[in-house]
């Protein structure tokens, strides 16, 4: 394998405090030395100056498609579209068909990641064909390797599959995720229910579709003594009831989108289907719901709940449009921008929520900088201003809300695996 | 003649009140044109409309076509089922074929919201909006102010309660919208399970007493109660709803004053308004409809003679 030095790159590791400008000498994978005016013959040199070395970020929540989907997305694409967004892991939720809920799946999702610079590990179904009826067999799920449990894009919803999973759930260091949202509440809905719900004529999603299962949920959890994990929170509601249950010290952790944290629901307004997603955009006082949310430590996260949709499926009625848009490569430049540099999140605040949380919550193997460590890393130019294009994009599909945005921060590429994916 | 500051008719919310003044006084001279014994002007003689209904309606289907024959268009009828996504063509491909076919102008009813936005930014023909979704109806609104209109004058002042169900209703949207540009004061009346979210930012009254609803009001716009939604689900049942919010002539009785009565059809009878009201002296249910076709008529011919 090659080596690799980056000079004078500042390298950033809030695990250990470290925050230095310095030079990062990478060879056969791993971090050989991190120190000044290193040199190593023979190693490919990158002046990184203004540039910034972070530990590998990993977004907890993305939908590669794969099985069964492949035309919105693959294992690769998925991938790819992760690297050039700076993630150097990914999970990969169950709603694929077959779903992951048999440990023949998720030693697939591992087959097809295989050999990618990208770590793509498969979060396994509760319940058996996502039906929220009878539990999946987790024990054989977590052995074959699944680092978390969700029905996601479906709740867990009956009380007693949801107790049930909690409870037998609590024996593994994984938590239940769950997609918060009551079924009755929620049917044929496409955007919030609010004023501009009622303008627009479109069928109403109300945050009590949320609100109400959270609260519910964390009952449970505290009744079973579970460990729970809030997918895509998006309510005020929500936070409220996660910031209440972390102060009574329940096993809870939540994850924030950045479109939950960037957007309000008067996007909708021009019915643009590239703005339908679920949960779907609250109101501007949810979108501060989320940031002091993140900022107090009540979201541990920031996943980007990446859902690639074919033009052909995006472009229809704003009803009949598929829930959901790709994230990966403007997660980084939207939680610069929004988050960063409105001073909500200190530099190293953000890295722990892309990276060092998301791991913890998952139990992923935790990044180290320092020598002797595998090189897991994500390359990021913090004062770089860019305009979003979807065309540029790795992923498969198009279906961003972002495209023509101008951001700060720019993650430029990723190393892991022993592989370097750069584009400077 | 002055012309619109509109390039197509999608909703009555945001569009000034020079422009529905425009079509209403329009509305007048093509009134007269339906009284002649040869009802028909070449005004669009040339031009070609279609009109794509992907919602079942057979009476605004007729109103506009015969609006657009009496104006001498080409007129070209398209009725699919809403779930043509699901057949396999989408609503673009549907849309760019008949464009390719060279049509000038679309009238499009569809069950989903923002149908016509959605072609309209993707298409170069010119769209009115026959009604989408729960959103608007506004060649609807605008026959309805056009009926008040030729009752009290002006709509300036005037109290105009619509009633029923006004969350899955593009009727009451679009008459909310037009009637405060044109200075109406506007209130709403039914079940509260049947209003849509912060209703009252709407700048509406809200009345949940029908009686009240009525000492409030110079005119009633009567909703249609949808039986084929899932009646039972905002409601209890007709008959509740009847004796809770139908209009009847005791009601109107005990009034002691005229007021107008109008209803956007097609009339379930013993429902929401009894025959005696709607047949009665009140009543300008029969006038919506004529004006009906000469409000659409205006709409046509302002908006496919508007200089690009």
């Amino acid at each position: 394998m090659a080596s690799y030095l980056f000079k004078n790159a500042r390298i950033l590791d809030p695990v250990s405090g470290l925050d230095t400008q310095s030079d990062l000498l990478v060879s056969e994978g791993t971090i050989e030395a991190i120190g000044d005016n290193l040199s190593a013959a023979g190693a490919e040199e990158f002046d990184f100056s203004g540039k910034t070395i972070v530990p590998g970020l990993c977004d907890m929540h993305v939908h590669f498609r794969e099985p069964g989907f492949e035309h919105k997305e693959d294992t690769r694409s998925g991938a790819a579209s992760a690297a050039a967004g700076g993630f150097t892991a990914v999970a990969c939720m169950p709603n694929t068909d077959p779903p992951i809920d048999t440990a023949s799946v998720v030693s697939y999702i591992y087959e097809k990641g295989r050999g990618l610079a990208v770590d793509v590990y498969p979060i396994a179904a509760i319940t058996k064909e996502r039906k929220g009826e009878s539990l999946a067999p987790m024990v054989e799920l977590r052995e074959a390797g699944a680092v978390g449990f969700s029905d996601d894009g479906s709740p867990v919803f009956n009380t007693k599959v949801l107790r049930t999973a909690l409870e037998y759930g609590s024996m593994f260091d994984v938590p239940i995720i769950q997609h918060a949202e009551d079924p009755h509440l929620f049917t044929g809905g496409a955007m919030n229910e609010s004023l501009v719900s009622t303008e627009l004529g479109l069928p109403p999603i109300p945050r009590l579709s949320e609100d109400a299962v959270v609260a519910r949920d964390l009952m449970f959890t505290e009744y079973v003594n579970g460990r729970y994990h809030l997918a895509h929170m998006s309510t005020r509601g929500a936070a409220e009831a996660v910031r209440a249950a972390k102060a009574k010290g329940l096993k809870v952790t939540s994850e924030v989108a950045p479109h939950h944290f960037v957007l309000t629901d008067e996007s909708v307004r021009g019915y643009d289907s590239n703005v339908k997603m679920n949960p779907p955009l609250r109101t501007a006082d949810d979108v501060i719901a989320m940031k002091e949310a993140l900022r107090d430590g009540v979201a541990d996260a920031i996943a980007t709940d990446h859902a690639p949709h074919a033009g052909f499926e995006k472009e229809v009625e704003f009803v009949y449009a598929p829930f959901g848009i790709i994230g990966l490569e403007t997660a980084v430049g939207l939680s610069v921008t929004e988050l960063l540099l409105e001073k909500w999140l200190t530099l190293p605040q953000l890295i722990e929520k892309l990276s060092t949380n998301p791991r913890r919550i998952l139990r992923l193997p935790e990044i180290r900088l320092e020598a002797g460590q595998p090189a897991n890393l994500t390359f990021l130019d913090m004062d770089a201003q860019w305009t979003v294009d979807v065309e540029r994009f790795r992923s498969k599909s198009r279906n961003s809300p972002f495209h023509g945005r101008v951001l700060t921060g720019k993650p430029l590429g990723i190393f892991n695996n022993g592989q370097l994916v750069i584009d400077l | 003649m002055s012309s619109l500051s509109i390039p197509h008719l999608l909703g009555l919310q945001g569009v000034p009140k020079e422009d529905i003044s425009l079509i209403l006084d329009s509305t007048d001279s093509f009134l007269e044109i339906l009284d002649r014994p040869i009802k028909k002007v070449p005004t669009l003689q040339g031009k070609t409309v279609v009109n794509l209904f992907f919602e079942n309606s057979t009476r605004t289907r007729i109103s506009f076509e015969l609006a657009e024959r009496r104006l001498s268009a080409d007129v070209v009828n398209f009725a699919a089922s809403s779930s043509s996504v699901k057949k396999g063509e989408t609503l673009l491909d549907t849309a760019r074929n008949i464009e390719a076919m060279k049509v000038d102008i679309v009238v499009m009813r569809h069950s989903a919201a923002g149908a016509g936005h959605f072609l309209s930014e993707r298409c170069t023909s010119r769209f009115i909006n026959a009604g989408d979704g729960a959103h608007e109806h506004p060649t609807q609104a605008l026959l309805d102010m056009c009926t008040i209109r030729q009752k009290h004058g002006s709509l300036e002042g005037l109290n105009v309660c619509i009633i029923g169900d006004i969350g899955h209703s593009r009727v009451a949207r679009s008459n909310i919208y037009g009637l405060i540009t044109m200075g109406a004061n506007v209130a709403v009346c039914g079940p509260p399970s049947m209003f849509p979210y912060d209703l009252e930012k709407l700048g509406v009254r809200v009345f949940t007493n029908i009686d009240e609803a009525l000492q409030f009001s110079d005119v009633i716009n009567v909703l249609r109660i949808q039986l084929e939604r899932d009646a039972g689900a905002d409601f209890p049942s007709l008959r509740e709803y009847h004796n809770s919010f139908g209009i009847t002539r005791e009601r109107l009785d005990k009034l002691g004053r005229e007021i107008t009565v109008l209803h956007p059809g097609p009339i379930n009878r013993g429902v929401e308004i009894e025959s005696e009201v709607a047949d009665g002296p009140y009543s300008v249910i029969l006038p919506q409809v004529t004006n009906g076709v000469a409000i659409r008529m205006a709409v046509l011919y302002l908006i496919g003679t508007r200089a690009e």
